[in-house]
């Protein structure tokens, strides 16, 4: 059973209503999954189907888009290496030999205990701090290959587990819109009317 | 200097935008692409992506042209577009060319140089274009992208990623036109492919339409893979009559035997598209099934004989009857031939006085609807509102269901569907008026009198489709629903859905009750009365197609001879006297009338099987055997005869002539409708009130002789709504016990969410259970009780 | 309270003028408290209290121009919205992938309520009933900062129903990616929103202030861009334009990276900051490291065609880098010295545009690989004479005619101005080519050198089985 559980499922409507049409969520939803299962399944994916209204073809195509989704299991950790430019410059080749020999795979692998997914990874926004590297989608910075012996020998031994949620949890603080707040939304078909302080007067 | 006038319609157009191609004035559209406007010209513009019945995405990059800019001369895609006044379009020049070979060597740098053993050789864009403007050689030395050679993606197509050039052609018709978004693209950039979802399989009903229009041979269809190389085809144009819609196609042969039929885009009638049921069941024509001598009964089999022999036996048989009461001969069917077969046996009848004919099998409607303000399938999509009084149109008029979906996409009108059961167009429906069989009047009335329904009645022309949507229920619940929509808004035009493909032409050549004689149904029961001594099936099979089977098994016990002209043996014709093997489709000529009454002409293309030959031959003959020789000399000689007997035909003497669009049936002075609102009685809180209607894969013979079809047919199946699931207490796809009036049978059980409660809906037809002995057509609706069995 | 100087990694602080850059240095930058007591909220208060279409008009007047690449003045855009067709959006492009980037992510993590505050003036100015906030996926903390901050500013009472007690109600949605550099375009970016494939729509018919998400006139504005607004509407017109060029008024952010001593973010005064001050001025990179020498740096992000040395004095104005031959792209310098290995450089740029390629267009799906390839060959030393000359034919595939280059004496080259011609929709096919262009135009000996000089692999007949 990988379809969303009760609580994911819950949250799921509550996203999917955030949207002018329902298959806007589809993304944030795909991540949801990605969370409860570290990867995403089929059956996920026909879920997220029937949840916003579209084939499980779709829900597919859409996720195999997007590098970040993974379709089969992968490790607790996965560790992107950047190689684009700015970190290549710096030295980002050799961070990531030294990185297939420190975790005995090759760029793309999983080591067998399933702890750690090494990859290739393209420009990570932080091209002024190379070579960089995320765990799991948080920054290591200038990362030498001692640092990297350092960080791989802490995750193995839980330390960072604070910093590093397992693979699939993206951000640990998530938008909560306040009932009263809201504005809330429409189809856009529903909409006729130019918005109320458009009226050519100050709104305060 | 040509000057291409693009507006068949008006010559003065406020719309015109006058731009040159190639130093050539062209009229265009305003808003329309180049390409477009090209495509009326002599200068075509390569392409691979661009289909002018789907939105353009310019994706290949394969027509790009130079339009002139204050900056310069600019490359863009003639796909996106459009044209603006006074533009200056080239698609010629050096640099035009040299863009377009670049993209082409792209295209190939990956495509495999499997040409010869491509069922798309000889007859693809791409290879056409290698070699016309192609490099000539190439300059891609890596490794080609490799994919599992072809999958199979559904019951009928193909797919080979290798040869694929990621056009979104298929993609693209799959969500947009069908609305079965079942293949996508996956992955992205390099590694992008079409797939579908992992095990769920690219069922859509219009399947074959994406084999057509792939540029490549990236898929292909079971039932043609192999069959042929394009230049050993021949073909000609033609008309679909699998359903009412009358499809135009191109039917294909090799070595005189079909192999394949191609949509041809019209734009009254299919824009090019067709059903794969349409498509696919030309192999029942080439099954080694096909009657090829006629038959007589020698009491213990069904044994070949010469036609002269069984054009006596026949003619005696008749003979006989009649010196008993000209009463006792009926003639049931022809809605299976073309308009000339059927003016020919109406015209026998009137020889001998056989007044009891009907083309429909008691699942139709009175031909009256005929004579109501009629509306075409384009007018239908250009109403502002469309009433759906009809069957699952998805299901049995599956392009007019394109058509009709795609307007309200467009959201050129909004549908009002009033129905038993969802179908294909609920989730299109503007509106949805849901009612219980047997009180539909009721419900149009109360629905279509509430504000905001009058506004929208009142915003433009309203258009009702209507036809049968429920086997299981008397007709007059369906026309004193329509009398209700005639009431809320007597400007409407109908538009009548019959499915037998020329049902409406066969009734107005005369092949429907005469001089108040009763219908197919009254037919059956004076048989089963033993009121009717012969019984003529003219390609009809009422064994299986007629809802009551117990009727006609009746009828059929009692009749003394039972005279069947059809194309194979069926479970009507197994025990006939006689059986005369008639052509099939694709094996002659003729006219054909469509559900909106668009005449149009079927085309042999190749020989009929063994000795068979066209209904209008036999019934020619056969009146000479009768000695009440009808005079028909030709098919030509025919059709004459019938456009001046039936003024309705008229025009079918263009249409003969192949014009693309048929012709429009000479259209009489409307009458309107009017019928006392009534209801079925309430259904028992413990009984279920059926829904019984046709889907598109059924046990109809031309499905089941095609081997590519036969195998989607599914199992039947009794489906409830998951509540009334619940209520039962029953799992899905358990066996239950479905009870009706001192019947009953065992059936699995299924839910289904667009099953309203209190109804169960059985679609009719399937395999395994027969589930016609809870029909009764006497009564006016059918309830029925599920019971678990113990 | 006394500073902490407790910078961004990646920030480096300076006495320059600090339009979007002034929390940076707050450890608690992020927090609304912070915000408060920094000006935060103050230009949206000075806007609610005049007509929109005066906020409208004030930063037309500006002319801010847009940070997420092509320039264009945020003002003029948001008057290309169609009249009386409602409803509009406003999609944040939080997606910044672009090689060489680094700034928007710095934006969104320090300084998460400048930015809802720049997003809620666009709104008020420009009639947009929701907004939003498309954050790339692979930045957790960035999403994690803007949730937080979205949730305290909706509490707050600055977002949602009559936001601060006025007739003005806005939605910012928190939306993030899953990695696609394509989507930064903005029509694959609404595509994205939309819950597709992030495939970039041709513009036209597309183009989003007329037909963008869900086919009504959406605005897409970068980070940068917004987080102008604030101070804008605080300090006035004149005081933003006062700053910069006429053409180039206000400061922007630009990364340094690559082989400088230091390394860095710097807000730069636009317009009138140069290459050299850039990469060799002690307040910004110091000069490139261990004293190397300059070989060539990359202008506005990885897509840009290249500069070398020649090109130093240039300043950070777009009506001067385009007709040298780049173009200022995204605030994105990448700086390589002599030591580096120009072919392999390229490659990592192609292999990047090759890697991102949507796959829509066939010239960049196809293009785009077979560039990458060839240069591979090379760049591993087993390239042939012939795959040079086969790297610029596969390039005019996608871009045909002259391409783009900076002049250089050495080379005795003139400038061939910016843009290029393109037969693909976005820029992503043409950027694979750029690097490769470049480095073969600027550097060509460093590739004769690595080939081997033997005729080509044989050819082999197109249509015809092999
Ligand atoms: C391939 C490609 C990638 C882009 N990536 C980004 C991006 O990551 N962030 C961004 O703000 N703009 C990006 N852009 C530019 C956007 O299309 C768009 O111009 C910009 O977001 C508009 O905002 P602005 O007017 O405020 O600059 C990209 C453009 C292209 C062609
Ligand atoms: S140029 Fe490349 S990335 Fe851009 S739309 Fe075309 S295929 Fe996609
Ligand atoms: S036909 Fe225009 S891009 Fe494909």
């Amino acid at each position: 059973m990988s379809r969303l559980n009760e609580t994911n499922t819950k949250s799921a409507r509550e996203i999917i209503a955030r949207y002018p049409r329902p298959k806007s969520a589809l993304i944030p939803l795909l991540h949801l999954s990605q969370e409860q299962n570290g990867y995403i399944t089929r059956e996920a994916m026909q879920h997220l189907g029937e949840l916003v209204g579209v084939t499980s073809a779709e829900v597919y195509g859409t996720a195999t888009f997007y590098e970040m989704f993974k379709f089969e299991p992968v490790g607790k950790y996965l560790i992107n290496i950047c190689g684009t430019l700015s970190c290549a410059l710096m030295g980002a080749n050799e961070l990531m030999h030294h990185a297939e020999k420190k975790l005995g795979v090759n760029a793309g692998g999983t080591t067998s205990d399933g702890m750690f997914t090494l990859a290739h990874a393209e420009c990570q926004a932080a091209c002024t701090e190379a070579p960089t590297l995320q765990v799991n989608y948080r920054y290591r910075l200038r990362v030498t290959p001692t640092d990297l012996d350092n960080l791989i020998d802490n995750l193995r031994d839980n330390k960072l587990k604070d910093e590093f949620p397992p693979h699939g949890v993206l951000a640990k603080v998530q938008q909560v819109i306040p009932a009263d707040r809201a504005v809330g939304t429409k189809d856009p078909e529903d909409v006729n009317e130019s918005p109320a302080w458009l009226d050519g007067k100050a709104a305060l | 200097m040509t000057i291409v006038d693009p507006i068949k319609e008006s010559v003065v157009d406020p719309n015109l935008v006058n731009i040159t191609i190639n130093g050539k004035p062209v009229a265009a559209r305003k808003g329309e692409l180049i390409i477009a406007a090209a495509d009326r010209t002599d200068d075509f513009i390569p392409r691979f992506c661009y289909h002018p019945r789907m939105s353009s995405v310019g994706m290949c990059r394969q027509c790009l042209v130079e339009v002139e800019t204050p900056r310069g001369p600019m490359i863009v895609v003639s796909c996106m577009t459009p044209v603006v006044e006074g533009q200056i379009v080239r698609t010629t020049t050096d640099s035009v060319k040299k863009a377009q070979e670049g993209v082409l060597e792209l295209l190939l740098a990956n495509h495999p140089l499997d040409c010869p053993v491509c069922d798309k050789g000889g007859e693809c864009p791409l290879q056409d274009q290698a070699f016309s403007h192609g490099p000539g050689e190439s300059r891609f030395v890596e490794e080609k992208r490799h994919y599992e050679k072809p999958i199979a993606i559904s019951d009928i197509v193909y797919l080979d990623r290798e040869r694929c050039i990621l056009c979104d052609r298929c993609t693209r018709f799959a969500d947009e036109v069908a609305g079965d978004a079942l293949i996508t693209f996956t992955s992205r950039g390099n590694d992008t492919q079409v797939l579908t979802f992992p095990d769920e399989p690219f069922s859509s009903y219009f399947s074959g339409n994406t084999v057509q229009i792939c540029p490549v041979g990236a898929l292909t269809a079971k039932p043609y893979r192999f069959k042929a190389r394009p230049w050993d085809l021949e073909q000609t144009e033609s008309t679909c009559t699998s359903c009412s819609v009358g499809c135009r196609t191109v039917v294909q042969s090799s070595r005189d035997e079909l192999v394949r039929y191609q949509g041809v885009d019209i734009d009254p009638v299919n824009w090019g598209w067709l059903c794969d049921r349409g498509r696919y069941n030309f192999e029942s024509v080439n099954s080694p099934d096909r009657l090829t001598t006629p038959l007589v009964n020698t009491g213990t089999e069904l044994a070949a004989t010469s036609w002269s022999v069984a054009l006596e036996t026949t003619a005696r048989m008749i003979r006989l009857a009649l010196a008993n009461n000209k009463n006792s001969v009926a003639i049931l069917g022809g809605a299976r031939g073309t308009n000339e077969d059927a003016f020919a046996w109406a015209m026998l009848a009137d020889k001998l006085g056989i007044d009891q004919r009907d083309s429909q099998l008691g699942d139709g409607l009175s031909p009256e609807v005929f004579n109501l303000a009629q509306a075409t399938i384009d007018e239908t999509c250009a109403a502002s509102t469309i009433i759906l009084l009809a069957p699952d149109l998805k299901e049995e008029l599956p392009v007019l269901y394109l058509r009709v979906r795609d307007a309200a996409q467009k959201r050129k009108s909004r549908i009002i569907e009033v129905s038993a059961r969802d179908s294909g167009l609920t989730p299109h429906a503007w509106r949805t008026v849901g009612f219980e069989p047997g009180h539909q009047a009721q419900a149009v009335r109360d629905a279509l009198s509430i504000p905001e329904m009058k506004e929208q009645l009142a915003r433009g022309q309203v258009v009702v489709v209507v036809g049968r949507h429920n086997l299981a229920e008397n007709e007059m619940f369906t026309l004193q629903a329509l009398a209700e929509v005639f009431v809320a808004a007597p400007s409407v035009k109908v538009l009548p859905v019959l499915r037998r493909g020329n049902v409406r032409g066969a009734i107005a050549a005369g092949l429907t009750p005469q001089n108040n004689s009763g219908d197919a149904i009254d037919i059956l029961n004076a048989a089963a009365a033993g009121k009717i001594d012969c019984l003529i099936l003219l390609g009809a099979d009422p064994m299986s197609d007629v809802p009551d089977s117990g009727l006609v098994q009746r009828a059929f016990t009692q009749v003394k001879n039972l005279i069947s002209i059809d194309t194979m043996i069926n479970d009507s014709n197994r025990n006939a006297d006689v059986v005369l093997p008639a052509a099939a489709y694709g094996e002659k000529s003729g006219t054909t009338t469509n559900l909106e009454g668009r005449i149009s002409n079927v085309a042999q293309k190749i020989t009929p099987r063994g000795t068979s030959r066209p209904d209008w031959m036999i019934a020619t003959e056969l009146s000479i055997s009768l000695g009440v020789d009808i005079g028909v000399s030709s098919l030509e000689d025919l059709n004459s005869k019938l456009v001046g007997a039936v003024a309705a035909f008229a025009p079918s003497i263009d249409a003969k002539s192949t014009h693309g669009d048929g012709m429009l049936m000479a259209r009489e002075t409307p009458v309107t409708i009017s019928g006392d609102l009534s209801k079925a009685i309430d259904r028992n809180a413990y009984n279920l009130r059926l829904v019984v209607s046709r889907t598109m894969y059924d046990l109809a013979g031309s499905t089941v002789s095609s081997p590519s079809l036969a195998g989607i047919i599914t199992d039947a199946a009794i489906f409830v709504n998951p509540l009334d699931l619940g209520r039962i207490g029953v799992a899905e796809g358990t066996n239950v016990r479905v009870g009706a009036e001192g019947t009953n049978i065992v059936i699995m059980i299924k839910s289904h969410n667009g099953v309203h409660r209190g109804t169960a809906w059985l679609p009719f037809n399937h395999t395994g259970v027969d589930i016609r002995p809870l029909l009764n057509i006497s009564s006016d609706v059918v309830d029925v009780r599920i019971e678990p069995i113990k | 309270m006394s500073k902490t100087y407790v910078h961004a990694p990646g920030f480096v602080a300076g006495d320059r003028p600090k339009i979007v850059t002034s929390r940076f240095e707050f450890a608690d930058s992020y927090t609304l408290e912070r915000y408060l007591a920094t000006d935060g909220y103050k230009g949206l208060r000075a806007a609610l209290a005049r007509p929109a279409n005066e906020v409208h008009d004030d930063v037309k007047s500006a002319t801010v121009l847009g940070r997420g690449g092509a320039g264009f003045p945020a003002g003029v855009k948001w008057g290309l919205t169609p009249q009386q067709v409602w409803p509009r959006y406003l999609v944040v492009n939080g997606d910044e992938s672009e090689p060489g980037t680094y700034k928007d992510r710095l934006l969104m993590e320090r300084d998460p309520h400048q930015l809802i505050e720049g997003c809620l003036i666009a709104c008020y100015a420009a009639g947009l009933s929701q907004c939003f906030l498309y954050i790339r996926g692979e930045m957790a903390v960035a999403q994690e900062r803007m949730a937080a901050a979205l949730n305290e500013a909706y509490v707050a009472g600055y977002i949602g129903k009559n936001i601060l007690g006025s007739k003005f109600s806005v939605d910012i949605i928190l939306h993030w990616g899953a990695g696609a550099y394509v989507v930064g375009e903005e029509t694959a970016l609404i595509e994205s929103l939309e819950g597709n494939r992030g495939m970039p729509r041709l513009k036209p018919p597309f183009f989003p202030a007329a037909n963008g998400l869900y086919g009504q006139p959406t605005i897409v504005n970068n980070v940068e861009t917004l987080a102008n607004l604030p101070w804008l509407l605080n300090h006035g017109v004149a005081a933003y334009t006062a700053i910069g060029t006429k053409t180039s008024p206000g400061t922007r952010m630009v990364a340094v990276s690559g082989h400088v001593k230091r390394p860095g973010v710097y807000e730069i005064v636009n317009g009138t900051t140069t290459f050299r001050d850039l990469i060799y001025g002690q307040e910004f990179s110091g000069g490139i490291r261990d004293g190397n020498a300059l070989k060539a740096f990359v202008p506005g992000g990885g897509s840009a065609p290249w500069f070398t040395p020649d090109q130093l004095d240039l300043p950070f104005e777009a009506s001067q880098v385009g007709p040298a031959g780049s173009m200022l792209g995204s605030g994105a310098v990448m700086v390589m010295d002599e030591t580096t290995d120009i072919p392999a450089a390229a490659l990592t740029l192609t292999h990047f545009y090759a890697h991102e390629s949507c796959g829509k267009c066939t010239p960049c799906r196809e293009g785009g690989t077979w560039l990458e390839r060839i240069l591979r060959r090379v760049v591993d030393g087993d390239g042939t004479d012939a795959d040079l000359q086969q790297l610029l034919e596969v390039g005019a595939m996608i871009c045909p005619g002259a391409f783009p280059h900076a002049a250089n004496e050495e080379l005795g080259l003139k400038a061939v101005p910016f843009p290029y011609k393109m037969t693909t929709i976005c820029f992503v096919g043409p950027s694979a080519f750029a690097p490769v262009h470049s480095a073969l135009t600027l550097f060509r000996s460093e590739f004769e050198a690595r080939v081997k000089k033997r005729v080509n692999i044989p050819v082999t007949a197109v249509g015809v089985s092999a």
